[in-house]
């Protein structure tokens, strides 16, 4: 019934469709994180020259989907000649570049409205006593929005994180040999479906739980102000 | 002891102007709720600020320390003028931001709501704003920290959340932070308000101590025993202006003007 020779054959070539997989996720992650940041800042911004082109940027790309963006960036861009005749060509040539580029634009765009979200539920009362203790506006933004915000938007950043696991997947549509252009190799070569895609679903249900019990430590780390006690027993 | 509450006005001498505001104006639309107050604190004066609810006292104290910029009016802090010019929407805003927190981390304030920082320990929201405004060490602000938890007796509580904290606990952490500024006035915002009946009484026993200590306070509030026994003056506002004020006995016992008799008959039913 189950392959289990062949599933034991590709095991190597898994474990390197898994290696390019968490490299491919790790720098989108971290690159998408450092954008959303000051991105989330200028969203929540009472200036509407900083928050509107903000707005029509996570709106565009939430709007698309990734695959179409990683088209755009994979295919699209090489037909301007410029391009391909500027110092930036090498890197838009790159499928490894094109695939980082895209996934960190698109997941910023979510991050972003993840964080505004998170911002613009600050209790007001909470800013007017940074204020009144005369705490600059850098100050209150490293030491008390972005804290409590980053807190707050922890367990819904949890599920972009999954979101953008999977969606590695789709560089497999630009040439990169990750997990799922992994398992279609070897249904290719072997024309085992079950095998093939059963194993790279495993694959990507182990991950998946992984992460999301990281993030619930993370969880219990920095949202232990948010959990409900039980009353202190001392005397106050 | 610490040094901010040894006023040099308690020894005797002349008294030292701490806090001044002229004419104070704000409008909010097309309401205008202070219409030109104007009020005075010396060293050490306690100044319980009284009236009903829409009367302007928490405007103009949050105009004090501009968290409600008014549309007119000068601020002194120790003699030194906040500087003002005209913003948009004929606002007054500071001139000058970083004079506006330096005055500020003089001018502490409490608050109705607490408004502790949530994700802070009680320890962790006293010696923040010691490390960032004034650039004390760690072990500074800890130490300081430590001090004034023991003061207003919450040092038991001192690792716990504000979420997990009594109203009353969170507001005595409250003082405590602002204390660790050893501000030279203090600011606060009908401090018991948001309290139930029985945490009422462990606050206000907190500032009662510190008017006692000789420290400059303006209290917006509706404990009228508290006006009568810690305050050294009573301001009335009523609808926006200085209806009446002086010495609690006077003002409290004695009413001359009927608004404040109406007030004050209304506030012990």
């Amino acid at each position: 019934m189950v392959d289990w020779a062949l599933i034991a054959e590709s095991w190597p070539l898994y474990l390197n469709g898994l290696k390019v997989s968490l490299i491919l996720m790790a720098i989108s992650v971290s690159a998408s994180f450092l954008l959303s940041v000051p991105l989330a800042i200028a969203r929540v911004s009472p200036n509407p020259l900083l928050s509107k082109p903000v707005f029509l940027y996570t709106y565009v790309i939430r709007g698309t989907p990734l695959l179409v963006q990683l088209y755009m960036i994979y295919f699209g861009l090489a037909q301007f000649e410029w391009l391909r005749e500027s110092a930036a060509w090498p890197l838009f040539r790159n499928a490894w570049f094109c695939a980082w580029l895209a996934f960190a634009l698109n997941s910023a765009a979510y991050t972003t409205e993840i964080l505004a979200g998170a911002l613009r539920q600050t209790p007001n009362g909470e800013l007017e006593a940074a204020r009144s203790l005369g705490l600059s506006t850098f100050s209150i933004y490293r030491r008390i929005l972005l804290p409590s915000a980053m807190r707050r938007a922890l367990p819904q950043y949890g599920n972009e994180l999954v979101m953008v696991m999977h969606a590695t997947s789709i560089a497999s549509a630009v040439t990169i040999v990750e997990l799922t252009r992994t398992a279609r190799d070897v249904y290719y070569n072997n024309l085992a479906p079950l095998e093939a895609f059963g194993l790279v679903a495993v694959f990507y249900f182990v991950i998946t739980f992984t992460l999301v019990g990281l993030v619930k430590l993370l969880e219990a780390r920095f949202l232990k102000h948010l959990r409900p006690k039980t009353a202190d027993p001392r005397p106050a | 002891m610490d040094p901010s509450a040894i006023e040099p006005s308690a020894a005797g001498g002349r008294p030292v102007e701490k806090l001044r505001a002229d004419g104070l104006r704000k409008s909010f639309g097309a309401v205008e709720v202070l219409k030109g107050v104007s009020l005075s604190a010396n060293s050490g004066d306690v100044i319980a600020l009284i009236g009903a609810s829409g009367s302007g006292k928490s405007t103009v104290l949050r105009c004090l320390n501009l968290l409600e910029r008014p549309n007119a009016g000068r601020i002194f802090v120790g003699g030194e003028e906040l500087r003002l010019s005209p913003g948009r929407k004929g606002e007054l805003e500071a001139a000058d931001p970083a004079q506006l927190q330096r005055i500020r981390a003089r001018l502490a304030m409490v608050f109705q709501q607490f408004n502790l920082w949530a994700h802070m320990t009680a320890v962790e929201n006293v010696i923040e704003a010691p490390m960032r405004v004034l650039g004390l060490s760690r072990a500074e602000a800890v130490e300081r920290a430590e001090r004034y938890l023991a003061r207003v007796g919450v040092s038991h509580r001192k690792d716990a959340y504000p979420a997990h904290m009594s109203g009353g606990e969170q507001q005595r952490v409250a003082i405590a932070r602002a204390l660790a500024m050893e501000p030279e006035v203090m600011l606060f915002d009908e401090p018991t308000s948001a309290l139930d009946p029985e945490l009422v009484g462990e606050v206000l026993r907190v500032m009662r101590l510190l008017a006692e200590e000789g420290r400059t306070m303006f209290v917006v509030t509706h404990e009228m025993g508290f006006a009568r026994e810690v305050a050294s003056r009573v301001v009335f506002l009523h609808q926006g202006v200085v209806e009446e004020e002086g010495a609690p006995a006077q003002v409290l016992l004695q009413p001359k003007s009927e608004r404040l008799q109406r007030f004050l008959t209304n506030s012990l039913k």
